[in-house]
């Protein structure tokens, strides 16, 4: 039963070579060119170098109180942004208090992201009982609105920044894990994963090789946006009391603590709520754009 | 349809009785001995050995949580600390002040966010849609207590035109449709407004701009329709959409009440919430939660069951 | 020189150079069926709610026996939705069967003797229809190709130059293609990959479901040569699926036809061919587009639409639309049986039979 071959294999590999442009990389071009992007980075890079090098970038001791250099306004000589209301530094607290928001902002958002991540992926592929376990707990989780559940766990907790971080994490992971699931679910049913299936391959390994690389994107892209919701309800926490406690410099504390003085030097009230401010918005309008960029079909 | 909403029912059921299940532990996630967290410090004996009963903090675990869960369901959510008055008795006013709070705030946001949002939605890819879109960035970004903070410094400190906190002039807990009330609302109610305003018109004209792109559309547009006609078709088509959302951002209200009503003193269930921690008043802290949680979960219910009966689509499912 | 010319030409042995039953695996020689299907069984609920009191069900597949020997290429053929791809998923294991037992090579399969569904994954392997979705995105073509020996055990260096190996064996120039992505190349291209990736198992059967449908007629052409050429040089076993017939003649031996999830006819392909035992084979073939201008047809083949799989007709299911149905199709169902006592060559078909009571019966020729 010999067929003649007839076709010609060499028409087949004769195609020239395509320019490897892999998935990342266009993204990472997409996202150098659009100037929002690039300016929030730089922003965002300086916020966070003074954090790292605050020793060296702070004029002063955050901590040294001066009762007769309270609420000096900004502009004061020696004092770029004044002093709150225990005459301490507003500069050097803001810079030092970077670092406590920020961890704040992004500790929670990395553990969520890790924790309901492969919980999403595990419920999305394995289905069936798994998933409902898995979600339902998720659902109940989900069914408070995010404030209220973060003060729940912190206020039961106690205040205190690491009661703060474990409530923080808690509240994201219900969302990310929906996320999660609900994009495994679409890539799970694709065919190559039924080819990998039938190859014997372990669920691990499927879940490992296949499912993650294909949904990293998306959950990226969620845990990007997710990061200033972060940012603001960590220190919402600590203006309410819970989180970090008084005389560390934290956005949210000083925010609280400066309410007194609200009447008598409103501007150095408000200051810490603009670097709040910047830095929840520079990170969503980063994430809005990580999200254009990854749009694009290559 | 019917049996859709049946099962959207039943399906909310397990999740409200995971709420409770979370929130009857959060008491002993507190550190400590649980029986000191729902005690005052300077109590008697007497009043330890009343409570001990009451709770049952001996008995094994499910045991004390279904314990809790009956003297809940007839309204007993146990005595608060602080006043030592029935916690129900504080919680119900402040979540009616609340409610007072969120329907300004609805009244305000929701018609600007949805004018907003579909203003940029049919000029998509202008500039002023980049203005407004920028606006709704601005407004999701910003942290709400904050914005508040800064409304009391233009307008109470620099301007004294409007009050810097309480729900009424005098302090009393009635309310009336006066002017001295009113004015106590708006500014908490404008600072409330804007997170769901920006959600709000980001939702609105993402959808108004797919729906224009559809191909419908165009044909309407063909037929020669006028503006006003197929602004009308896009609207029932974004309806739903809208719906959704709209609903989701009422309830988080509910939740995102606590932070606004702090910085203004309004007596709500956020204040109450933000005391309550203050002065680690347990028994307040579980039954405002558990209540409004419990009605953020039916207000979810409610928009998920008329998102369905305004989109015949979902109906099929 | 083409790489396929190349691959008749070569004397390089490849793992599986030798007879199927010289296979280090095989366990029953020549003779012994390398897959025996019977009884398989799939239905599938359809979704109403908790208060629908009739809860329908798909019967796709209802019971099928079949049988395909070592060496042998098996098609299967069928209008859409006969139950065809949910047959080709059943024997992977993809789909949990109802009822119904599968052996490979004596040995059954799933149950608590005999072997583990894993260790028939090893054993059998499938090319979808899809050859962008079988491909997974983010993979380079030689890793999603040595993924399966990897979970197997296999080192990822060796399994790498299996994979380079298998490329070549295809036709795809590894320096080329292995480091490419799904996306850039071309729809026959991934179908090679496919078959590539079926082959880095080492399978003993091979089950092609629908693999080149979705390809342009002359890359189908290529697809096919390749796929033949390959069969002779490893001595494939194959069951190929599809709703062509002219494909199906030109690569089985033998020819399996299914209608609303059973089996009507089957015997070898040159025979089913010529002289069709069942009315719906017949109508088939006849509805076949030709290209001579002589063989026009006026009234078409088949008449009457494709009944529901929901509700099948009682009895013999093609008997709503087949031009000799009788009395006795309407109360019983046709059993497959033998035309003749070697059993080449069975039919559904009470018109075929003799003695069921149809009013006309055929006899084979």
């Amino acid at each position: 039963m010999s067929q003649s071959i007839a076709i010609s294999a060499g028409a087949a590999t004769s195609a020239q070579p395509a320019r490897r442009l892999t998935y990342w990389a266009g993204v990472r071009r997409r996202l150098r060119h659009d100037p929002t992007t690039v300016i929030c980075c730089v922003i965002l890079l300086v916020i966070l170098l003074a954090a790292i090098f605050a020793p060296l970038v702070a004029p002063h001791d955050p901590f040294r109180t001066s009762m007769i250099r309270r609420l000096l306004p900004p502009g004061s000589p020696n004092f770029l942004l004044g002093t709150d209301e225990l005459g301490r530094d507003m500069l050097s607290r803001l810079i030092y208090g970077g670092r406590i928001s920020l961890v704040m902002g992004l500790m929670p958002v990395g553990l969520a992201t890790l924790i309901g991540g492969a919980l999403g992926i595990l419920a999305g592929y394995l289905g069936g009982g798994w998933n409902m376990l898995i979600m339902r707990v998720m659902d109940v989780f989900y069914a408070f609105p995010s404030v209220l559940l973060a003060v729940a766990i912190s206020g039961a907790l106690g205040a205190g920044p690491g009661n703060g971080l474990i409530a923080l994490t808690l509240v994201f992971i219900a969302p990310m894990a929906r996320v999660s699931e609900s994009v495994t679910t679409q890539v799970r049913n694709e065919d190559f994963v039924e080819a990998a299936r039938a190859t014997g391959a372990a669920a691990w390994r499927i879940m490992l090789e296949h499912i993650l690389p294909n949904v990293l994107g998306p959950i990226l892209i969620y845990s990007s946006s997710l990061i200033s919701v972060s940012i603001v309800l960590a220190s919402g926490l600590s203006f309410l009391g819970l989180g970090v406690a008084p005389p560390n410099p934290e956005w949210g504390l000083m925010l609280n603590t400066l309410r007194q003085a609200i009447y008598i030097a409103p501007i150095n009230a408000v200051l810490p709520g603009v670097m709040i401010f910047t830095t929840s918005m520079c990170f969503n309008l980063m994430s809005d754009g990580l999200r254009s960029a990854m749009d694009v079909k290559s | 349809m019917l049996s859709y909403i049946v099962r959207r029912v039943t399906y909310a059921l397990p999740i409200a009785i995971g709420v409770t299940i979370l929130c009857f532990l959060l008491i002993h996630l507190a550190p400590g001995d649980p029986l000191s967290a729902v005690l005052p410090d300077n109590a008697s004996p007497e009043m330890r050995r009343q409570l001990a009963a009451l709770y049952a903090f001996d008995q094994p675990l499910p045991v004390q949580y279904f314990i809790w869960l009956k003297r809940i369901l007839v309204g007993d959510f146990g005595i608060s600390i602080q006043s030592r008055r029935p916690v129900i008795g504080e919680i119900l006013p402040a979540i009616q002040n609340t409610f007072i709070l969120a329907t300004a705030a609805v009244a305000i946001g929701f018609p600007v966010g949805i004018l907003l949002g579909a203003i940029a939605g049919f000029v998509n890819g202008t500039a002023l849609d980049r203005v407004v879109t920028s606006i709704a960035v601005t407004g999701v970004s910003v942290p709400h207590y904050w914005l508040g903070m800064v409304l009391v410094v233009v307008f109470a400190v620099n301007l004294n035109m409007l009050p810097a906190m309480g729900m009424s002039p005098s302090g009393s807990g009635n309310y009336a449709l006066n002017w001295e009330h009113l004015q106590h609302i708006i500014l908490p109610a404008i600072t409330l407004a804007v997170i769901p305003a920006a959600i709000i018109a980001r939702s609105v004209r993402g959808t108004v701009a797919d729906i224009r792109q559809r191909e419908f559309v165009g044909t309407l547009y063909s037929k020669g329709l006028r503006p006003s006609r197929i602004l009308l078709h896009v609207a029932k088509n974004a309806g739903p959409t809208v719906l959704a959302v709209a609903g989701l951002q009422l309830a988080q209200l509910l939740g995102g009440s606590i932070l606004v009503e702090t910085v203004f003193s309004w007596p709500g269930s956020g204040f109450l919430l933000n005391s309550a921690i203050f002065t680690r008043d347990l028994p307040i802290l579980q039954g405002t939660i558990l209540i409004l949680a419990l009605l953020f979960v039916m207000i979810n219910l409610l928009v998920d069951v008329m998102q369905t009966m305004l989109d015949p689509r979902i109906k099929r499912s | 020189m083409s790489a396929i010319a190349d691959l008749l030409n070569t004397e390089k042995p490849f793992a599986q150079d030798a007879h199927p039953a010289l296979d280090p695996r095989d366990r029953g020689g020549p003779l012994q069926p390398l897959l025996k299907v019977e009884g398989l069984t799939k239905h599938f609920a359809l979704k109403g709610g908790p208060f629908d009191r009739k809860r329908q069900v798909v019967r796709a597949v209802d019971g099928i026996d079949f049988t395909v020997a070592k060496g042998e290429t098996l098609g299967i053929v069928g209008e859409s939705g006969c139950g065809k791809s949910t047959t080709a998923r059943l024997l992977m294991h993809l789909v949990k069967p109802d009822a119904g037992t599968i052996v490979l090579d004596g040995d059954p399969v799933g149950g608590v003797r005999g072997v583990t569904i894993a260790e028939m994954r090893r054993q059998v392997q499938m090319v979808f229809q899809d050859s962008y979705a079988s491909l997974n995105p983010r993979m380079p073509l030689a890793d999603g190709i040595a993924f399966g020996p990897r979970a197997n055990g296999v080192r990822s260096l060796e399994a790498r130059t299996r994979a380079h190996e298998l490329l070549s064996l295809v036709g795809l120039a590894p320096e080329r293609f292995a480091e490419r992505y799904p996306h850039e190349i071309s729809g026959g291209q991934r179908q090679r990959v496919n078959i590539a990736r079926a082959l880095a198992m080492h399978p003993r059967l091979v089950i092609l479901d629908e693999a080149v449908s979705a390809l342009d007629k002359s890359v189908e052409a290529q697809t096919l040569n390749l796929l033949i050429a390959l069969r002779a040089r490893l001595r494939l076993t194959c069951i190929f699926i599809s709703h062509d017939l002219n494909v199906v003649q030109f690569i089985s031996d033998r020819v399996l036809v299914m209608y609303l999830g059973k089996v009507v006819e089957v015997g070898p392909v040159d025979r089913l061919y010529a002289k069709p035992a069942h009315p719906y084979t017949a109508a088939l073939l006849a509805s076949r587009p030709s290209m001579d201008p002589r063989r026009r047809v006026t009234k078409p083949p088949l008449q009457g639409d494709p009944p529901n799989p929901i509700n099948p007709p009682s009895g013999c299911r093609f008997r709503t639309r087949c031009p000799i149905a009788s009395a006795v199709c309407a109360e019983r169902e046709p059993v497959l049986l033998s035309l003749e006592p070697n059993g080449g060559h069975a039919v559904a078909c009470h018109a075929r039979i003799p003695g069921s009571g149809h009013i006309n019966p055929v006899h084979a020729a």
